[in-house]
């Protein structure tokens, strides 16, 4: 095999989270009040714009989580015979498919610190220059840089111009395949409505359809528009600059989304089971099962969440310093220290939803519905899942989403004390620690922290106005206002 | 009202028992005090007798919870687990890995935290519910609309951004206050300004958004309706019956965390050089420094459950009807 296939704990995850989701979406489209509900979310144009660009960074996560270490070429000196014997060797290096759509970001290294879409490194050095008499000669100048530009040849004056022909052709680009989505849609509309084709049109941008096509449609026109001339530009430049060791800040930033993500959506599948279990059986059974589980988040709550952090990481990453023998690779070491900070997070903030399931739960037991279904001796675990459950779901689908963001966000500053994630794991917070100091130099270096948070904003803008429509969408007692 | 206070406080003592069991849980369960040695001695002096060494002067050759050698209850009370929670309860923390009083170290290090934390929370609580009270004057018009957007747009921002930005802009750009640093008496205003406005700052968009659902859940009741219909003008309306009303879901976020005030913030000291006790637990985290960082953790959950019970006691002085007995 060219590849050996590397499964990490945190892909098994992610893609299980997938699959949780999907199996999430066909149930709510059974029950027809979860389904008006997603209903409603889909008519947020706030929500489904932000919808649109998280799937883009979804998808950005989806392809970086399928890992895998390539097979190491084997020296051409040691011969045809030699090969067949020889075991086949896989690079220590995990890579991910994400790794390899980007190689040449990934490879194109420079020496160190350049500006965004520069031909030239960002500092002075000594260079040998070729004078007329062709004499070496040292001279101090801005170095050229190896892969910035590269392409120019000589010519760099020509930089201007090329990077303006590179936007246009790409804006080009977008708009046409814009458009040929948006047609295609509109045709798709015009053909389930069985309206003219002109007719779904009108439909989408009056706003008159029951989807918010228009802000979807809006949002890729804007997602194209910025990604094609990235592509089209990261080919020969590195458009966001690079960091000390040289590395493609764009590369890093893409990197990072995959951490981001991991972090806000694994730590939730740690958390609901938690809080759900022990919410309901406390409200329901109420009794001395309540005054356990009320003791036991009491506890954990009183513990200042960072302290609590800090104090499981500490002890994981000595673990895992000291049993160096379960990691083939250094990613898998660095992923379960990323599963580590995710559990540790789940277990500090289940707290505050078990609570909230624990107080609806305590209310709904005294309903005539239930009391009802009691009378008439239904098993209580049939009451819990038939009566219970379902009418806390919009309380776990709330929590769920507006957990998403503030995670993220902690991610970024855990890292930056020091008790995020592994350090050779590219995150927004290891970026943002790394960079914390480029201010400071003389000329600066603004490109890696303004990269970090940019991404970081949109991500989390995103995950908030989303979480936004879907609280509108789902909590009973906003449905009069909204 | 006393024998509630009592009640209280015996509740808080099994809580804080489960927090020092949960700490020790986590140091130890996974690392044996032998491991905690050989990392804090370094891979050069570990010999077997260093490592006993160690373990006798802090106290850790004991058993860890159940002593097997010994009878009656020294079964439970010659371990690690026993002797140094104890010694926990009575305020004695015992001294850092450099040889350093823990407690005093606390002491000293409250006054800077303090400094920074209270004008931060005091400021924060000021102009946050008075922006939430516009947007509530104005609302469903485009100043709340654009409010509410801004607010969400200002929650989306990394705490670390501001931090960064505010100390590039005020301190290098504009040269107004040194970028870091604390000094004692009046000169430490210079210093204590910029992380307070910032503190503030990267503060109002979730709490304004927070105080607003409050006051707009507030303002639909019927109460408020008939306030108005006997013809007060709308500014009372809020400010003497909205704001009166909303207190209780105010205060129960806000009382909690004024005994956490003691605690420091981790980032803002750290990234400020403010000499409190968040940098110090930043410190004691980077150095793996267990002794602090189990003190911290105690201390924290002792002023959690003071909050609590403070937010508890506050409900009474805004709510008469409530009465605890």
């Amino acid at each position: 095999m060219p590849f050996l296939p590397v499964i990490l704990w945190s892909d098994v995850l992610i893609w299980l989270l997938l699959v949780g989701a999907i199996a999430l979406g066909v149930l709510s489209a059974r029950k027809p009040l979860l389904a008006a509900a997603w209903r409603r979310v889909g008519r947020s144009r706030a929500g489904m714009a932000s919808a649109t660009l998280l799937i883009a960074f979804v998808v950005v996560g989806l392809l970086d989580s399928i890992h895998y270490r390539p097979r190491l070429e084997h020296s051409a000196g040691q011969g045809a015979a030699g090969s067949e014997q020889q075991a086949t060797v896989y690079a220590v290096e995990v890579l991910s498919l994400l790794d390899s759509i980007l190689s040449s970001l990934r490879t194109r290294n420079e020496k160190t610190y350049s500006e965004p879409l520069a031909t030239r490194a960002h500092a002075k050095e000594s260079i040998e220059v070729r004078d007329a008499d062709g004499q070496l000669r040292q001279s101090r100048d801005y170095p050229r840089l190896k892969y910035g530009g590269a392409h120019l040849g000589a010519d760099e004056a020509r930089r201007d111009a090329d990077i303006g022909e590179r936007v246009l052709r790409a804006t080009g680009i977008a708009l046409l395949a814009w458009w040929a989505l948006a047609a295609t849609t509109a045709a798709a509309l015009a053909r389930r409505a069985g309206c003219p084709h002109r007719e779904a049109w009108r439909r989408i941008w009056r706003n008159e359809s029951d989807f918010a096509w228009n802000a979807v449609l809006a949002a890729i026109a804007g997602l194209l528009l910025l990604a094609s001339p990235l592509a089209l530009l990261a080919v020969d430049y590195h458009v966001f600059g690079t960091d000390k060791v040289g590395q493609d800040v764009l590369y890093q930033v893409l990197k990072s989304v995959r951490t981001a993500l991991v972090i806000g959506l694994v730590t939730t599948l740690v958390m609901l089971p938690l809080s759900i279990l022990l919410g309901v059986i406390a409200g329901y059974f109420r009794g001395w099962v309540d005054d356990l589980i009320q003791y036991l988040y009491t506890t954990l709550s009183s513990i200042p969440g960072v302290l609590l952090i800090a104090a499981a990481v500490l002890m994981m990453q000595v673990v895992i310093d000291t049993h160096p023998q379960w990691f083939a690779t250094a990613a898998e070491r660095a992923d379960l220290r990323l599963l580590a900070l995710c559990f540790i997070l789940g277990v500090t903030s289940w707290t505050g939803l078990c609570r909230l399931l624990r107080g609806e739960a305590l209310k709904l037991r005294e309903l005539e519905y239930i009391q009802a279904a009691q009378a008439f001796g239904v098993s209580d675990l049939r009451i819990i899942a038939r009566h219970i459950l379902p009418n806390l779901m919009h309380i776990v689908i709330i929590a769920l989403v507006m957990d998403f963001s503030s995670l993220v966000l902690a991610e970024a500053v855990l890292s930056y004390v020091g008790i995020g994630v592994d350090p050779t794991m590219i995150s927004f917070g290891t970026m943002i620690n790394n960079a914390r100091l480029e201010l400071a130099r003389e000329p600066m270096v603004w490109w890696s922290l303004a990269a970090a948070f940019v991404f970081m904003f949109t991500l989390v803008l995103a995950a908030n106005l989303l979480a936004d429509a879907v609280r509108d969408a789902f909590d009973p007692r906003l449905a009069g206002s909204a | 009202m006393l024998a509630y206070l009592v009640r209280r406080l015996l509740y808080a003592l099994p809580i804080l028992i489960g927090v020092n069991l949960i700490t020790f849980a986590l140091f130890f369960v996974v690392n044996t005090p032998d491991d905690m040695a050989r990392m804090q001695l370094g891979v050069k002096r570990v010999t077997p007798e260093a490592i006993e060494r160690w373990k006798a002067e802090r106290g850790y050759d004991r058993p860890l919870f159940i002593n097997q050698a010994a009878s009656g209850s020294a079964i439970f009370t010659d371990t690690i687990f026993f002797t140094k929670s104890v010694r926990m309860f009575a305020g004695d923390f015992g001294r850092a890995e450099d040889g350093r009083d823990i407690a005093r170290e606390i002491t000293t290090r409250m006054g800077p935290s303090l400094a920074i934390a209270l004008p931060t929370f005091i400021l924060g609580l000021l102009v946050t519910v008075s922006f939430a009270l516009l947007l509530t004057f104005f609302r469903a018009s485009y100043l709340d609309f654009w409010g509410v957007v801004l607010c969400v747009a200002m929650m989306s921002i990394s705490g670390l951004f501001y931090i960064i930005g505010g100390q590039y802009l005020v301190s290098k750009i504009w040269k107004l206050v040194p970028i870091s640093g604390y000094g004692g008496g009046l000169d430490a205003w210079k210093f204590l300004i910029l992380p307070v406005v910032i503190g503030v700052v990267s503060g109002i968009g979730s709490s304004t958004r927070w105080y607003r659902t409050i006051f707009i859940e507030e303002i639909s009741k019927d109460y408020v309706r008939t306030a108005r219909a006997k013809g007060l003008s709308e500014v009372t309306v809020l400010f003497r019956h909205v704001l009166r009303n909303a207190m209780i879901p105010i205060l129960t976020g806000v009382v909690v965390v004024i005994p956490l005030l003691f605690m420091g913030s981790l980032l803002t000291e750290s990234f400020f050089g403010i000499p409190g006790l968040g940098s110090y637990t930043i410190d004691a985290i980077n150095a793996q420094d267990f002794a602090v960082v189990r003190a911290m953790v105690f201390i924290g959950s002792v002023l959690y459950i003071f909050g609590l019970i403070l937010t508890d006691l506050s409900y009474t002085f805004v709510d008469p009807r409530i009465r605890f007995n």
